[in-house]
């Protein structure tokens, strides 16, 4: 193998890792702040229990969640310096600006959220959680408002040997950047969703706290279902947009190999690229595909033989990938309505085989979300800028294939460790439930019952010993 | 304003980060890699590490700002100092990486192996990136092995990791452990209380003397191992940045040796700012020298983006980095309160 592809495949384990964890912070850091408020504005403990269980849950993904995320800021430089040089530019920006604009708030804020339960006002509390969750939410739509620049680079200017950004407003504005930040929000939101759900499903099962993980699933199966059909909307916006833009992904997303009008679409599909035709076709939908793509049954695709080979995307893989995804979401839909059917019964811990497929679903939209990223980055290859840079002109010139070896061996091992810790840490702590004593909670957060609270340590102390005892 | 203003800003802004990335982290990565030596009971473990809980994420993100700037504002030389040092980078990233982790997984659980493990993985990951990016500092400051034609865009580097270990790059990387040792343990000393803020008192006054000696080195030896003098020979003026380096560093001890622990703590943030400030001096017009070929000099000029994309990251950092500083002090205040074993014990928020 050579330095180019052992950095693919680095950057790939390194950002899949690192995208294990994104999706479930981008939802759940919401969702807690919405228990928190519920809190907050109604005064009901049962919130305030939710919001410090599945709080704790959102904590211990989150830690990952940034220690991976440096690596990825790293690794441009590192692995990708002919890239860096050649559209840092336009890149760099981006990342500069997410890290004073997004990251700073965020990792402040978390520590307000985690160390501040007995500092500052319960208000104050909540408006940290909702800033560090905000700015998650903003990072996203920075790098992704970046990553998107690769898939459809706008607003540069080809100049002094490289890209120069001539329009900043065209890439905050590229709509390939917004399509991709609410379809990977909005996906978030759905997997953020379906771990609460699972996770109280699996404590249903057991009889464990029946009010508080009902209160907990009917919310979830709520935020799961309006979040999946907003993933397939904005899914299809997406579709829509690459047939427009870049047409050789769509076509090994459909493994569409002649250029035809009024395409139909094949619901059991095999590629063969070797004999560059599908194997198996059947089952066809006529006109679909053509509709799907350019809203018109008549409309021209372009197959992927209109395109050399070498600059064909892997059609199997981003074929499988993309097949899968959308599999997996419309799985997550029909789940999430009959989560909302289900859990407004009388008898909805009865529902035992729901409730077990639920526990046991919790992967899938995990699953959906790398199918996602392997068709958006898989399908974009040769490319590392669409139609303007090649990945193989990328990467760095002063490095090794051994230090790239090396490397990838170190992240393996270290990821491999890290990743199984924080799982076993999730799942312990999933599995234990929320704190049984609430009197613990309101020793330790006495004061925050009381509607004004004090401000200076000294009261503080005063209130939480009278409150505690009471 | 044309290009060369808005080049200049962002090299001053780049020494602004990495000096802020250093005061701040600096005392993290002291308390931690001196954790063992300072803490003798698990609580004081748990102590010490939620003194810094809250803030630590937060120290780190100057860090991930300067490579950002970097990557925005000097592209090349983001590209190729990330490259170049890429195995010594790689080290300080599985560093950093564990560092965050230890913290957050350390009192997870009750059990004593898995509470020693990661107090082993606090001490070597905090110790690592201290030695690192002194060792690294030093190496720009002296130059590194690399020949860069801008104008057919042929780069080419032959060191070695082995090779930054050269003598001045290891005299730096001394300076720096030595510098954040104090640091962090003038930290913990204001931030605890009883016997472990004494502890940490007397452990700064002890590693002052040999922080003075290797600073001393450190200045002398800078003359032959690199060119960072010749701009404070060309405008004498600048030479207030080492003074005030040496002075704030003689203040430390002045008032840490009368208990005056909270001054000490605040001169030796500006010892390590200034300290920063004059390497960075001394580097201007350079980002990262060469030390074969004074052509291949990556400096502000032939290493920046466009103006356009200066000028929008001028206006971002005016804008955001004051509101970051104000909302940071704000936190600071909250969390100013000393810590003690109550505060740890029996508080399921508390690392
Ligand atoms: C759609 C969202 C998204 C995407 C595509 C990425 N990340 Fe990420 N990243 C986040 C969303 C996120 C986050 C949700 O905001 C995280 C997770 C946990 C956290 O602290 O913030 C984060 C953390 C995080 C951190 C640590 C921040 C800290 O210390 O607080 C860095 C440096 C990066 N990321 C950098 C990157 C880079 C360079 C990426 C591109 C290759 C990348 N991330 C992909
Ligand atoms: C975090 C989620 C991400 C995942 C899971 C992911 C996945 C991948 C995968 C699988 C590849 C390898 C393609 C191949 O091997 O041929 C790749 C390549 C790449 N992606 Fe992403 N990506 C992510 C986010 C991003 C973002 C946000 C950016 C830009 C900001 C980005 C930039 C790149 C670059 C520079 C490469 C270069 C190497 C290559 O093209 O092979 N990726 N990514
Ligand atoms: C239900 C139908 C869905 C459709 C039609 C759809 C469509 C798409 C398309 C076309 C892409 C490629 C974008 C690109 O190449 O840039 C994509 C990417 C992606 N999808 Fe989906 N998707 C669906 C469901 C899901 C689900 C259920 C998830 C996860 C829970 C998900 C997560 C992602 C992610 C993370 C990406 C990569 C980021 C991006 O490019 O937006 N998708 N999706």
């Amino acid at each position: 193998m050579n330095v180019v592809t052992l950095s693919q495949l680095q950057f790939a384990a390194t950002g899949m890792f690192h995208w294990i964890f994104v999706p479930l912070t981008l939802g759940l850091s919401i969702m807690t702040a919405w228990m928190e408020t519920k809190y907050v504005t109604t005064g009901d403990e049962t919130w305030l229990r939710m919001t410090k269980f599945w709080g704790k849950l959102f904590l211990i993904n989150f830690a990952l969640g940034v220690v991976t995320g440096i690596t990825m800021e790293f690794q441009f430089g590192m692995n990708w310096s002919e890239y860096s040089r050649y559209v840092g530019d336009i890149f760099g920006a981006p990342l500069a600006i997410e890290a004073t604009l997004a990251f700073f708030l965020e990792s402040v804020f978390i520590g307000v959220w985690i160390f501040g339960w007995k500092k500052i006002s319960r208000k104050a509390h909540m408006i940290s959680i909702w800033l560090a969750a905000g700015a998650t939410n903003v990072s996203a739509l920075i790098i992704l408002l970046a990553n998107a620049w690769m898939q459809k680079p706008v607003g540069y200017v080809l100049r002094n040997n490289r890209a120069e950004m001539n329009d900043f407003l065209a890439v905050l504005t590229n709509p390939y950047g917004w399509i991709k930040f609410t379809h990977t929000l909005l996906s978030g939101y759905a997997l953020a969703a379906f771990v609460v759900m699972g996770v109280s499903a699996w404590h249903l099962l057991r009889k464990n706290e029946s009010a508080f993980f009902k209160r907990s699933f009917r919310l979830a199966a709520v935020w799961g279902f309006v979040a999946s059909i907003g993933v397939a909307v904005t899914g299809d916006f997406h579709a829509v947009e690459i047939a427009r833009t870049q047409p050789s992904k769509f076509a090994a997303m459909e493994s569409q190999w002649e250029t035809k009008r009024g395409v139909g679409m094949n619901l059991l599909l095999l590629p063969d690229v070797a004999r560059e035709c599908n194997s198996i076709e059947q089952l066809c939908v006529p006109n679909a595909l053509s509709f799907l793509a350019f809203k018109d049954p008549n409309a021209e695709i372009k197959g992927l033989k209109e395109f050399p080979k070498e600059l064909r995307p892997p059609v199997t893989a981003t074929f499988i990938s993309f097949r899968l995804m959308v599999g997996l979401g419309t799985f997550m839909i029909l789940a999430s309505l009959a989560g909302i059917i289900l859990s407004r019964r009388q008898n909805f811990e009865e529902q035992r085989w729901f409730l077990k497929l639920m526990a046991i679903a919790i992967p899938a939209p995990y699953l959906a979300e790398q199918f996602g990223w392997l068709v958006a980055e898989l399908g974009r290859q040769p490319w590392i800028v669409y139609g303007v840079l090649k990945t193989a002109d990328a990467v760095s010139k002063s490095i090794s294939t051994t230090q790239v070896a090396l490397s990838l061996l170190g992240f393996t091992v270290l990821y491999g460790l890290l990743g199984a810790i924080d799982i076993f840490l999730l799942v312990k702590h999933a599995k234990k439930g929320p704190d049984k004593d609430l009197s613990a909670i309101i020793n330790v957060q006495g004061y925050l019952v009381t509607p004004d609270a004090p401000q200076t340590d000294k009261d503080m102390a005063g209130i939480i010993n009278v409150q505690g005892r009471a | 304003m044309d290009l060369s203003v808005f080049q200049i800003i962002w090299f001053v802004l780049w020494g602004v980060l990495w000096a802020v990335y250093f005061m701040l982290d600096g005392f993290v990565l002291g308390t931690g890699f001196l954790s063992g030596l300072l803490a003798k009971t698990d609580t004081e473990k748990r102590v010490l590490i939620n003194t810094v809980g809250p803030v630590w994420d937060g120290n780190e993100v100057w860090l991930i700002t300067a490579g950002g700037a970097t990557f925005a504002a000097f592209p090349t030389t983001y590209a190729l100092m990330f490259s170049n040092l890429y195995s010594a980078l790689l080290l300080l990233l599985f560093a950093m990486i564990v560092r965050g982790v230890s913290f957050e997984f350390r009192s997870k659980l009750d059990s004593p192996a898995w509470r020693g493990g990661w107090d082993m993985a606090i001490i070597v990951s905090s110790f690592l990136p201290a030695l690192l990016f002194g060792v690294a500092f030093g190496n720009i400051f002296k130059g590194i092995p690399m020949k860069n034609d801008f104008a057919t865009l042929n780069f080419s580097y032959d060191g070695t990791l082995i090779g930054l270990l050269n003598p001045y790059g290891l005299l730096t990387g001394v300076l720096f452990v030595l510098l954040f040792a104090v640091h962090g343990s003038l930290y913990a000393a204001i931030k605890t209380t009883g016997e472990l803020s004494t502890r940490a008192a007397g452990l700064a006054n002890r590693l002052w003397l040999p922080l003075l000696a290797v600073a001393v080195a450190f200045l002398g030896y800078t003359y032959p191992a690199t060119r960072l003098y010749d701009n404070f020979l060309k405008a004498p003026v600048l030479l207030i940045i080492p003074i005030i380096a040496v002075v704030s560093l003689l203040l430390v001890k002045v008032f840490a040796a009368k208990g005056a622990l909270h001054n000490s703590f605040l001169f030796s943030c500006l010892t390590i700012v200034f300290v920063v400030f004059t390497g960075v001096t001394g580097l201007f017009p350079n980002l990262i020298p060469s030390n074969i070929d004074p052509a291949s000099n990556l400096t502000i000029f032939n290493s920046s983006s466009s103006l356009l994309t200066l000028q929008i990251m001028t206006v971002v950092a005016l804008i955001f980095v004051p509101t970051v500083i104000a909302y940071k002090i704000w936190v600071y205040r909250i969390f100013r309160a000393r810590i003690s074993g109550e505060d740890v014990i029996g508080n399921p928020e508390a690392y």
